[in-house]
């Protein structure tokens, strides 16, 4: 990377930059979602939201976590736990190219430089039940996003169509730094008079984690965890859409979507431990996809969709 | 006459559907328009990843007048009929034209439907041709309802003559038609108008996009060349990541990178693989050495340093994906050194076809035939079972699972670590082939013996199981498999029985005859042959072998020794090429009429010998004299399975046989003259028949 003025100095300054970027654009800056997902799509304001006719635009980081990935810190690029810059806007703008590219400007890749391409990749997550089209972007054979244009989520066609940016952020924090393990990239400025670099965030907690969702995570709990939050998502959702105590119209589509989130990343901790076999594995991700598809449609009926007030 | 240029301009289109696209636009809208009756000179069509563009040169203005004349009703026809013609043709009484007919007088309408501006048409056609573009996959996008492959941002559509450019007016969603187009992403500078197709290249190019994708394609081609000649290497060649990656840019820049020295020794189809799927490069080759050196990307742009960053990065990318091929590697060079046990014992675990069993099963089988199949192609039956055996234990390594494509190749380089001999570690990779009809057949002994087991156990497993093709549904490669076979047998001249007891496809039904879902195992087996028959016709066809020669030798015993039945196939195309073969057969044929008419009305077989004492002519006795000269040898010829000298028997009766039938009257007043000739004639008729069924000749 060469380094000018504009260049970031640190992992965070990558993500403030990115969060005050799209502030500008005119994105609502939300917060994580606190709970576990595996990736920034499942945060209930790119997968309710990008349902129903409601215009919506926001961007949030998403602390992600995918179990099998962990390899205890030692991996220049692998991460059990890690973060996704994600960016959704409903419907997608004319300029949403542009105003991507815009982005990578703000983070310090210099236009004039860089080789930046749209190589076809489509996007489907059996989980949820969606997909779409667009693209993996790439700055000089590296891919540094994921751009989608969502067609489905859920079973139910989107209309309008969301525009989806995703950044991994490590990974471009590291080229955009010049760093070449995860683990000695820069957290704060390294300047500062207690600088950190990522090791020492999480590298301990890479190795903690990596330990307990491969050899410790008890599987029998987790297996009864998951079919506690199948039956809570439907109990939930076979609910009266009248609350019989304030009389007003409440469909719980939101507390049903997180047990579908919990089902989720539960299935991931136990594929992690090695108790789910190829053929079950299909039918695991069947069982969260139907809640999916549940919530969607439990969804597009709220007002926050757009839906009828009937 | 004036020229039509239209661009449909787009966010990024997947390089794959590119020239397709390019291709249908130029179809529909031409098709279109020449259906419109607006024909044109010449067209030509484009795309780059953000465009397709069609030019038009020698176009109409307008369509032409079409004048149609309409027979109506005769005069003094009931009221309604008239009228209703009046309203069919939109013309009123007045404009009727009364005239004699031989069936009197009768109304006549012309209809003439006036001539429209082309650019009337061409709108309506372009619109159409937007709404209804056939992308293999098409999207929404913001809150519209139009599909295209990625968000369309506009539309070109200009007519330019001697007088000037003019756009034509057309709206798609929204998206009205101008004359403006913009170029190159980062390196164009904004929207500009053009007048047509030459003012239209050229701004592109000023704007740093090559129009058309061969150019960038030989664009690239010689840079890449160059800068690999100029380091004393040599750019291995690939045409379908060359076509790839010049739809991946608008205006390619070329640039040659350095491999770290830490993964040189990766076997090169693990460099290539990595390279050309991840990052899209070209490898670099020591033509020397053999060995993978360097490799090549091509950027989008130009950058003030020459392309200094884009290379670093693309190396530091390459680092790490080659990084995870060199762990791979490893770890799988390390299971093939301790036996590659884990490998085998894994496939037990991966189904094949849940009615046919799991990989292991499969192997078992194919080193079952393997063996069977060995001593007829020359291959010792103990390797031919262990290259069978390992053929497929690559499929369970690191290395194929992260490039299916490796597979077989990868079991090639990992043989020699777990110890195996040269044939077996060639079988490995050899085993598969050929995969296509142009695809090399291999030669050495044991990989013809496991190729040959490998799709025979394929063929017998899903005729067991009743999963034959069906149209164009061959979702197990079935056909391709039975064509290997065929290639593999004739290429290698491999003589062996296919389905008799005793053979590979019998030996193959009896494995899988014990499963309880098998039934008819003779039925199948029969069906099977014809199948292979069938791909046998295809594959002659393309040589030149007539249809009706080759049902000519099927209908002969031995029918499953495909070497064997080609041999006489081929003979006989030969000889019935020549003025003898011709004759015969039409002598035969005429032997064959009179014998089954007699036969016929007198309800006898003649098979008897004729007797000498019997006959009265000298051309009867000089067919008698030739028949013994020659039956003898020809019956010998086909013992030997010498097609050729049999046929060059049969030739020497030709004369025989056309002087008989000019000379002798075989329905003689004499009964006994008469049974004498069909009897002399049915030694000509038994002759013919055990060389071919000629009666399936055609001619």
């Amino acid at each position: 990377m060469t380094h000018t003025d504009s260049t970031p100095r640190s992992f965070q300054e990558i993500i403030l930059r990115l969060q005050a970027y799209w502030a500008k654009q005119g994105c609502a800056i939300m917060q994580p979602y606190d709970m576990e997902v595996g990736a920034g799509t499942f945060h209930p304001a790119t997968t309710l939201r990008s349902l129903g006719g409601k215009s919506w635009a926001a961007a949030y980081v998403q602390p992600s976590r995918r179990p099998t990935d962990g390899r205890y810190g030692e991996n220049p690029n692998r991460l059990q736990h890690y973060y996704q810059y994600q960016v959704l806007i409903k419907p997608s703008p004319p300029n949403l190219q542009e105003l991507y590219l815009g982005s990578l400007k703000a983070i310090g890749i210099d236009m004039d430089l860089h080789d930046i391409r749209f190589v076809e990749d489509d996007w489907e997550s059996p989980t949820l039940g969606a997909w779409g089209l667009g693209w993996e972007v790439w700055c000089d054979g590296m891919e540094v996003s994921q751009f989608t244009y969502f067609q489905q989520v859920g079973g139910h066609d989107c209309a309008p169509v969301s525009g989806e940016l995703t950044y991994g952020l490590e990974r471009l924090a590291m080229y955009i730094l010049g760093v070449d393990h995860v683990m000695d990239m820069p957290y704060n400025d390294p300047d500062t008079p207690i600088a950190l670099t990522y090791g020492d965030v999480f590298k301990q907690t890479e190795e903690e984690y990596a330990r307990w969702n491969f050899d410790v995570a008890n599987t029998e709990v987790l297996l009864r965890h998951f079919e506690e939050a199948e039956a809570e998502c439907e109990n939930i959702l076979a609910q009266e859409h009248i609350d019989p105590k304030t009389g007003k119209r409440i469909i719980m589509a939101h507390p049903a979507y997180d047990q579908c989130i919990k089902a989720s990343h539960i299935f991931n901790l136990l594929d992690a431990r090695g108790v789910i076999s190829v053929t079950e594995r299909q039918a695991y991700i069947g069982r969260v996809r139907a809640l999916a598809k549940q919530c969607a449609d439990a969804f597009v009926q709220t007002e926050a969709a757009g839906g009828a007030a009937a | 006459m004036p020229d039509l240029l239209i661009e449909l301009f787009s966010e990024e289109i997947p390089a794959r559907m590119q020239k397709r696209a390019a291709d249908d636009l130029k179809k529909r809208v031409t098709d279109g328009l020449v259906e419109a009756g607006l024909t044109y000179a010449h067209a030509k069509a484009f795309s780059t990843p953000r465009r397709l563009t069609l030019a038009l040169e020698g176009m109409l203005a307008e369509s032409p007048t079409v004048r149609e004349e309409r027979k109506g009703p005769k005069v003094g026809a009931p009221e309604k009929a008239i009228e209703g013609f009046l309203r069919g043709a939109g013309l009123t009484m007045d404009q009727l034209e009364e005239r004699e007919t031989p069936k009197g007088n009768v109304y006549f309408a012309t209809i003439e439907k006036p001539g429209r501006p082309a650019a009337e048409i061409v709108a309506e056609v372009l619109a159409d041709t937007i709404r209804n573009f056939p992308w293999p996959k098409s999207m929404r996008w913001g809150a519209g309802s139009l599909r295209w492959v990625r968000p369309l941002h506009s539309i070109l559509c200009i007519t330019s003559d001697e007088n000037g450019a003019e756009i034509v007016p057309l709206d798609v969603d929204g998206i009205a038609s101008g004359d403006t187009t913009e170029g190159h992403r980062f390196m164009g500078e904004g929207r500009f108008a053009v007048t047509g197709f030459e003012d239209y290249e050229a701004k592109l190019k000023k704007s740093h996009v090559i129009l058309s994708a061969e150019e960038r394609a030989e664009t690239i081609w010689a840079d890449a060349q160059n800068l690999a000649f100029a380091q004393g290497l040599e750019v291995v060649d690939d045409k379908g990541l060359l076509a790839e990656v010049a739809g991946l840019v608008e205006w390619p820049v070329t640039l040659i990178g350095d491999i770290a020295d830490d993964f040189l020794n990766l076997p090169p189809e693990v460099l290539q693989t990595s390279m050309k799927e991840h990052q899209k490069f070209f490898s670099v080759k020591n033509s020397k050495t053999g060995r993978i050196e360097k490799f090549i990307t091509v950027a989008n742009r130009e950058t003030k340093d020459n392309g200094a960053t884009i290379l670093a990065g693309n190396q530091k990318v390459l680092f790490a994906r080659l990084s995870d091929a060199k762990f791979f590697w490893e770890n799988d060079v390390r299971t093939a050194k301790a036996g590659a046990q884990e490998w085998l014992d894994k496939l037990g675990n991966v189904t094949f076809h849940n009615k046919l069993g799991s990989q292991a099963a499969r192997i078992d089988r194919i080193a079952a035939l393997a063996r069977e199949i060995a001593p007829f192609v020359g291959a010792d039956a103990d390797v031919a079972e262990k290259a069978a055996r390992w053929a497929k234990a690559d499929l369970s390594s690191e290395m194929v699972y992260e490039f299916p494509e490796l597979q077989g190749l990868m079991g090639r380089y990992y043989a020699e670590f777990a110890g195996h001999v040269a044939e077996v570690a060639a079988a490995a990779t050899e085993h598969y082939s050929p995969l296509g009809p142009s695809d090399d057949v291999p030669t050495a002994p044991v990989s013809v013996a496991v190729a040959l087991a490998d799709k025979l156990d394929v063929l017998t497993g899903f005729w067991a199981i009743d999963e034959k093709p069906t149209g164009s549904k061959d979702p197990f490669a079935l056909r391709r498999a039975a064509l290997g076979v065929i290639r593999l047998i004739l290429e290698n001249k491999v003589q062996m029985r296919l389905i008799a007891p005793g053979s590979a496809v019998h030996a193959g039904f009896t494995m899988l005859v014990t499963a309880k879902h098998i039934r008819g195992m003779e039925t199948k087996k029969v069906d099977l042959l014809s199948f292979f028959h069938d791909r046998l016709k295809v594959f002659l066809r393309d040589q030149g072998i007539r249809h009706d020669v080759i049902d000519a030798c099927i209908a002969m015993d031995g029918n499953d020794d495909i070497a064997l039945l080609v041999n006489r196939a081929k003979a006989l195309q030969a000889f019935l090429s020549t003025d003898d073969g011709e004759n015969l057969l039409q002598g035969f044929k005429r032997a064959n009429n009179i014998l089954t008419q007699a036969e016929e009305k007198d309800g006898v077989e003649y098979s008897y010998g004729a007797d000498l004492k019997f006959v009265e002519e000298d051309a009867e006795k000089a067919l008698f004299e030739a028949l013994d000269k020659f039956e003898e040898p020809i019956n010998e010829a086909i013992r030997s399975e010498d097609f050729a000298a049999a046929m060059a028997g049969l030739a020497g009766l030709r004369a025989p046989i056309d002087a008989f039938f000019e000379a002798v009257q075989v329905n003689a007043e004499n009964d006994v003259v008469r049974r004498n000739r069909l009897n002399l004639l049915s030694r000509i008729r038994k002759l013919c028949a055990s060389v071919a069924d000629l009666t399936k000749v055609e001619g």
